[in-house]
């Protein structure tokens, strides 16, 4: 399998793309009267956020409703999202199971015993309420079971292709996926592990890969909101800690030397570089999670940001030029979420190689 | 500050969903995708294997073909040398004998004739030594009819005698 099947799809994942990129972002309306926050706009659409809103309609926003999921005091509380109705300011209390209950910022927060009202602090910080333990299915976890719906109906129906032909070749969506599958272990697993040891790692990184792959895809598409799950620090951070776990529970005595008593060096080198080493343990995984969430981050933020042009200038005139640039960024944005799909896997590939390396 | 801050409920629902997906797919997907990619290649490997091995026996077949051609080419020769020689031979052979025989008829004819004209002189000698008894008696006869000529006569073979 060689890099020109991986440019293929990539085009044509591309090509298909390109139409959605028309939309780009919306939902960018201030309030009458506001006046427009750029800053306030993106970073509501970077972040999290416990509805799913899809589009205004006659000025009243047009949402999916998601579960809010707390653990209390009292235990287990759960309420819809749309008892806040659209509230991200503290305004709206919602009483359930004893506890009061505000989102702001969306954040979920239980108002202290005796508080009636949230109050705030000079930096916005509500002073009289805490934020219990929020299991809620948010937008972005919401999306990450989309897309692992998605991620099952393709894989499964691949696995099934090759059960049902007795040759073992693959057709229909099999055909789509086993050049990307081949190109994993091809081009990631085997020479990144080695020939011998592969073969243990290879759902993990299959998994990753595609896992990384149609989520970054997702929060490109314009009418799911950019739900930017991809882009969320919590998830990359996830991901990098599997890594790391894996890492180190598949480190033979070799890695450990390497870590602890580098060989090859004098005595004071050895000990100069222990620490070095240790911190270069975690700082693997954390540059992993970094670079994930910095790289799609970034590209929403400069999508929304040009957007944003439009309204800053309060001018259509503008728009084209908008419009136009956030296209080609949308575009470098596809290509962009096959290479850092890309990256996560064969960096975590490659450090599953260092831990398995045998002494040479 | 918000955007870097990890939520624990995004954590811990990506947790539970990757391993979740992790399960599934390795069980029902990777499996099966990997193991069938695999076998195909192993398949055409063998299958490639097989053809090469198919070729070399086609190959060693022709050689053996051609082998046996070129031995039976050469035998045939070899026979056909063998035939002219044998034919030479015999030719020679018949030749000699022939030689041989021929002389031995000729020889055989040369002792015949030598005996022939042995015996046909032995004949002519009996039979000149008839004819020259007769001549002699016919001459003795006439001879003595006169009485000196034959008192002559016993003198010239007396003193012939006596030479002898």
């Amino acid at each position: 399998m060689t890099l020109n099947t991986f440019k293929n799809v990539l085009f044509s994942v591309l090509f298909l793309a390109v139409s959605f990129a028309g939309y780009a972002s919306d939902n960018s309306d201030p309030q009458e009267g506001e006046e427009f926050n750029p800053k306030e706009m993106i970073l509501h659409h970077v972040k999290d956020a416990h509805e799913f809103h899809l589009w205004d309609w006659k000025g009243k926003p047009v949402s999916l409703s998601l579960p809010i999921i707390l653990w209390t005091d009292n235990g287990l509380t759960t309420f819809s999202s749309s008892q806040f109705h659209h509230d991200d300011t503290g305004k709206v209390i919602v009483e359930k199971n004893g506890g009061k209950f505000v989102k702001f910022h969306e954040k979920i927060y239980q108002l202290d015993a005796n508080a009636t009202t949230v109050a705030f602090d000079e930096e916005h910080h509500p002073v009289n309420a805490h934020k219990p333990l929020n299991f809620s299915i948010t937008r972005n976890v919401f999306m990450m079971w989309v897309s692992v719906i998605v991620l099952l109906l393709i894989f499964l129906t691949a696995a099934r292709s090759y059960k049902k032909s007795k040759d073992g070749v693959p057709t229909g969506i099999a055909g789509f996926v086993e050049p990307l599958i081949v190109f994993v272990r091809d081009e990631i697993g085997k020479p990144m592990i080695g020939e011998h040891k592969y073969k243990k790692y290879m759902p993990y990184l299959l998994t990753i890969f595609f896992f990384i792959w149609i989520n970054n895809i997702f929060g490109l598409i314009p009418i799911l909101n950019g739900a930017n799950l991809s882009g969320n620090i919590a998830f990359t951070c996830t991901l990098a800690v599997f890594t790391f776990i894996i890492t180190t529970l598949s480190g033979n005595s070799n890695y450990w030397k390497h870590i602890f008593w580098m060989p090859g060096v004098p005595v004071p080198m050895k000990i100069f570089l222990m620490p070095i080493e240790i911190i270069g343990m975690f700082v693997k995984p954390i540059s992993l999670m970094i670079r994930l969430f910095a790289n799609i981050t970034a590209g929403h933020v400069i999508i929304l940001a040009l957007m944003s042009l439009i309204f800053v200038f309060k001018t259509v005139a503008i728009a084209p030029v908008s419009v136009a640039f956030s296209l080609f960024i949308t575009v470098i944005e596809i290509i962009v979420t096959a290479i850092q799909a890309y990256i996560f896997t064969i960096l975590s590939a490659l450090y599953f190689g260092m831990a398995t390396e045998d002494h040479h | 500050m918000d955007l870097i801050t990890p939520e624990f409920g995004l954590v811990f629902w990506t947790a539970i969903t990757f391993l979740f997906l992790l399960l599934i797919l390795r069980k029902f997907a990777w499996k099966p995708i990997l193991g069938a990619v695999s076998d195909r290649e192993e398949g055409i490997k063998t299958a490639l294997a097989s053809a090469e091995n198919a070729r070399k026996e086609m190959e060693n077949l022709q050689a053996d073909n051609e082998r046996i051609l070129k031995e039976a080419r050469l035998e045939r020769e070899t026979m056909l040398k063998e035939a002219r020689e044998i034919k030479a031979k015999m030719i020679s052979d018949a030749k000699e004998e022939a030689q041989e025989q021929a002389n031995k008829m000729i020889a055989q004819a040369q002792t015949a004739i030598e005996s022939e004209k042995k015996s046909a002189m032995a004949e002519l000698k009996n039979h000149v030594a008839g004819l020259s008894v007769e001549i002699a008696e016919k001459v003795v006869r006439q001879e003595l009819s006169n009485k000196d000529k034959q008192l002559e006569l016993v003198e010239s073979m007396l003193n012939e005698a006596k030479l002898n």
